[in-house]
């Protein structure tokens, strides 16, 4: 009686052992390292590998390891010094196709890593950070779209003569037309625009307003935030910060998390910046239909421009910051659309002035009614204007900013622009001195609390405590080694459900050991009572476990941010002590008692 | 070892001591109830939104100059305190509409670094109003999801009446855990949230436990009354009750002596709750399902009519 089958002991044996595996990889500590990403998100090659490799050892440097990992590069150094250094010689050279982040990685022996083990992630409140909550601006998105089927219209009507006026208006279009024979034909030209679309004849019988559809709008918002997700990836990609998240969160909202980043003031700059650039032709005559004053920012003094974009910040392929002739400028690369145009209205205007036109949205507040409210403001102001001395195509500079405006205007035209303005809703860091110690307390937490629990179970069930202290602690293990596998990141909180957990994992063994006593106070052998013991305590402890499930369920599910990394780490927990405390202690029983005539037992 | 002697035959749950007992429940019910609504809660900007600082100084820090220095760059309506430490502050503001938070930030350094030293920016969260009241709406429909599918689930696996007696001690446990957060005035954040459903989710494993032991104990002890049944079955419980309550404490003390101060307030829910939690599974549940006249009955499967099994092949 009480002997577990051989396949059974083997089973756990193997469960065991592999637990102990994937926990493995937590027990080396971090080394510094230098770790690319290709921004394009391809993976890196060997070929590429040895190319950083010579780059770093050029500058005198030996790396300590260096390997390929998920198509990046990992390169690891002895000391800070030896990180920095080739941190910079590479970002000299590669930082326009490369993300390189100066960051800690695992100082795993190449078995581990060529298994693929990996040790937990930690939360950003563990290692510092920023964390920042975008909501993107979906009015914005939807109305930027209908500008341009706006102009699209204006285009369309003029070409077919046809004398309109084309207003924007609460998410509408109205078209006004000088009587009604003109409506049929307006309205086919829009049709002919696009079909899809939602045409109404007004009241007067000479106008029609336009509206997108439902579907229209929906597929509108799904591209603007997919767009902001692209752009915003390009643009943290430059911000040389390892491991970087950017992530879609509910129908509007998007997480970025820069772990190690300690100032978020450059950063807020570069997330939210809605900067892009548009060239337009002045209107000399100052009369012609559509042109209108545009201020100037700084000295620059204010001009009429015409309608018409001669290109726009979406044409922009490459942008670079740099000097000529002495004052800070930006080298513009154009697709080759944008550069046909351009080269088209520099052939055809010498000697006239053009004028590029910084464009950027702010949000501001302002009080209506008594009420505070969010406003998008637009502000196109003119940085330069220049007369046209030549043809030119799809290369050119501007000029007209200070250094550090060049800069960042470069990095977000290379980035590529917002489909819709981002506002920043909720933004936390966490110095890396306060992720040091709230390591340093959740595992002292740990350790008191486990230490606790284990001498009292010792002295209070004797042998059978032993064999519970045993489970507990491979529970700990598994708990690690399921965070690890899973990449769950860790956190406070989530330190706090570990520590929980060592609490109530005895529960289901503390039921056992008690039903046990039971049992033998009623009479039972001792082989009886073991085996009884497990068998009628498990309907308590099954149910008792899946209560708390539900609960941890629900608070994975509905929960946000410190909810969550609690409740991963409960059901984890919950899962692995069903395991230890049943299965894992029963083998260990079978083994020590089962299978001979024993007076009594030690619980 | 043993903490109670072999078989305890206490009787908790004469009519006199469970009216008592629900009496008492009920109080403590009333109170929580009473200073939630008087004094409210000290909600953390998690659900308030704002401006959170947990600043580093390089000696003691001098509370009253950084309130004055706060007070003279225009802030308003500040809370400064002592953070664990005496080198470490906590700053809290209330969102400052229509500013940009980088040029808030940079000031807020410069006037905390006012009197000359240079400080630690240890943590710094803004939080708009927007997210921090969603954030307590998903926080209270946590709360609401779980303890109706915890009631489903002990429907099904045990029968209404019980149900009702979970449902009951687990709202009393978060109640009452809730309730001693508005009346000492601990500031109540995410992590308490999590600390309570928590609660929840240890009280009727403790509950369940019980329930099982009774509902054994409705077979086994033919003829005994309710009442006698479930006095019995607690009393068989009672040592499990304890030593799990006991191993539970002793890691969450751990956890507040050791865990630092961002994490006490979620240790002291949980604390509560589990005392609170213990003396409610019980008294409170089955105090309850007593209360709407559970019999064995209750739990017998109705017999299925015998003609459809005779038609099976």
């Amino acid at each position: 009686m009480n002997k577990y089958p051989w396949w059974l002991n083997t089973l756990v044996l193997v469960i065991v052992a592999a637990g102990c595996l994937l926990a493995l990889p937590n027990i080396y500590g971090s080394v510094e390292a230098v770790q690319i990403a290709d921004n394009d998100g391809s993976a890196f090659e060997e070929a590429k590998l040895a190319e950083f490799v010579r780059v770093v050892e050029g500058a005198g440097i030996t790396p300590e390891d260096s390997y390929l990992q998920d198509g990046r590069v990992v390169i690891r150094f002895d000391s800070t010094e030896d990180q920095e250094l080739a941190g910079q010689r590479l970002r000299e050279q590669y930082s326009r196709d490369a993300n390189i982040a100066t960051t800690l990685t695992p100082k795993l022996p190449n078995w581990v890593r060529n298994l693929g083990l990996s040790p937990m992630s930690l939360g950003l409140d563990l290692r510092g950070g920023v964390y920042v909550l975008l909501e993107v601006d979906m009015v914005t998105a939807v109305e930027s779209r209908l500008a341009l089927y706006q102009q699209d219209f204006a285009d369309r009507l003029r070409e077919a003569r046809i004398r309109h006026r084309v207003d924007l208006n609460d998410q509408q279009i109205t078209i006004r037309l000088t009587g009604s024979d003109d409506v049929e034909a307006a309205r086919e030209i829009i049709q002919r625009a696009d079909p899809d679309l939602y045409v109404e004849e007004g009241a007067d019988g000479k106008s029609l307003s336009v509206r997108m559809t439902e579907a229209q709008i929906q597929a509108r918002q799904d591209f603007a935030i997919d767009q902001n997700l692209t752009t915003l990836r390009n643009r943290v990609n430059q911000l040389g910060v390892a491991e970087p998240l950017v992530q879609r969160q509910g129908v509007d909202r998007i997480v970025v998390q820069l772990p190690g980043v300690q100032d978020p003031n450059q950063l807020n700059k570069i997330l939210t910046a809605t900067a892009t650039l548009e060239f337009r032709l002045v209107d000399l005559s100052g009369d012609e239909p559509g042109s209108r004053q545009y201020p100037g920012r700084g000295g620059e003094s204010p001009q009429v421009l015409k309608r018409r974009v001669v290109a726009s910040g979406d044409q922009i392929i490459d942008a670079e910051s740099g000097f000529s002739e002495g004052q800070p400028a930006v080298f513009i690369t154009l697709d080759s659309a944008g550069g046909e145009r351009m080269l088209e209205t520099t052939m055809n205007n010498l000697n006239k002035p053009m004028s590029t036109v910084f464009i950027e949205t702010r949000r501001e507040t302002v009080m209506r009614n008594g009420v505070e409210e969010q406003r998008t403001v637009k502000i196109e102001e003119i940085i330069n204007t220049a007369t046209i001395r030549g043809v030119f195509k799809n290369s050119f500079q501007i000029t007209g900013l200070t250094p550090m405006e060049a800069r960042d205007l470069a990095l977000l035209l290379r980035a590529g622009a917002l489909a819709a303005p981002v506002y920043k809703i909720d933004e936390r860091t966490i110095g890396p001195s306060l992720g040091q110690d709230n390591i340093d307390r959740g595992f002292n937490a740990i350790k008191i609390g486990f230490l606790a629990v284990i001498v009292f179970m010792a002295i209070y069930y004797k042998a059978f405590g032993l064999i519970a202290n045993v489970a507990l602690f491979s529970n700990l293990v598994f708990i690690v080694a399921m965070l690890s596998f899973l990449q769950a990141s860790l956190t406070l909180p989530g330190i706090a459900g570990i520590v929980l957990t060592v609490g109530m994992a005895v529960d289901a063994n503390v039921l056992i050991f008690e039903r046990i006593r039971e049992e033998i106070s009623s009479g039972a052998s001792p082989q009886n009572a073991i085996n009884s013991g497990y068998e009628k305590a498990l309907s308590s402890i099954t149910d008792a476990n899946i209560t708390t499930l539900i609960a941890a369920i629900v608070l994975f599910g509905v929960g946000t941010g410190p909810i969550k990394g609690f409740a991963i780490t409960l059901m984890l927990g919950i899962i692995t002590s069903m395991f230890t405390a049943i299965v894992g202690t029963r083998a260990i029983v079978n083994l020590v008692f089962g299978g001979r005539k024993l007076q009594s037992i030690p619980v | 070892m043993r903490i109670i002697s072999k078989t305890t035959r206490i009787d908790f749950l004469s009519v006199k001591r469970r009216r008592i007992a629900l009496g008492l429940s009920l109080l403590l019910v009333i109170a929580s109830l009473g200073s939630l609504a008087t004094r409210g809660l000290d909600f953390g900007i998690d659900f308030t939104g704002g401006i959170l600082l947990e600043v580093g100084y390089p000696e003691a820090a001098n509370l009253d100059a950084i309130r004055s220095n706060l007070g003279a760059a225009g802030f308003t309506d500040v809370q400064v305190q002592r953070f664990g430490r005496d080198t470490d502050v906590l700053v809290r503001l209330p969102p400052q509409p229509g500013t940009d938070a980088d040029e808030v930030r940079t000031e807020l350094r410069q006037v905390l670094e006012a009197s000359g030293e240079s400080v630690d920016l240890r943590r710094v969260e803004f939080v708009s109003a927007q997210v921090g009241s969603e954030l307590a709406e998903r926080g209270a429909l946590a709360m609401v999801i779980a303890l109706m599918m915890i009631f489903m689930y002990v429907m099904i696996r045990f029968q209404w009446k019980f149900s009702a007696g979970a449902v009951a001690a687990l709202a009393h446990d978060a109640l009452v855990t809730v309730g001693f957060f508005s009346w000492f005035g601990l500031p109540f954040d995410l992590t308490v949230v999590a600390a309570v459903l928590a609660v929840i989710g240890y009280s009727l494993n403790d509950t369940v436990v019980a329930f099982d032991r009774i509902r054994e104990n409705f077979f086994a002890l033919r003829g005994a009354s309710s009442e006698e049944t479930m006095n019995t079955s607690i009393n068989e419980m009672l040592a499990r009750t304890l030593i799990t309550g006991l191993t539970t404490l002793l890691v969450l003390v751990a956890l507040l002596v050791l865990g630092g101060e961002s994490i006490a307030p979620f240790s002291i829910a949980l604390i509560v709750g589990i005392v609170v939690g213990t003396y409610s599974s019980i008294y409170t549940a089955s105090a309850t399902a007593l209360e709407l006249n559970v019999t064995a009955q209750d739990l017998i499967e109705p017999v299925k009519d015998p003609s459809l099994i005779d038609d099976l092949p």
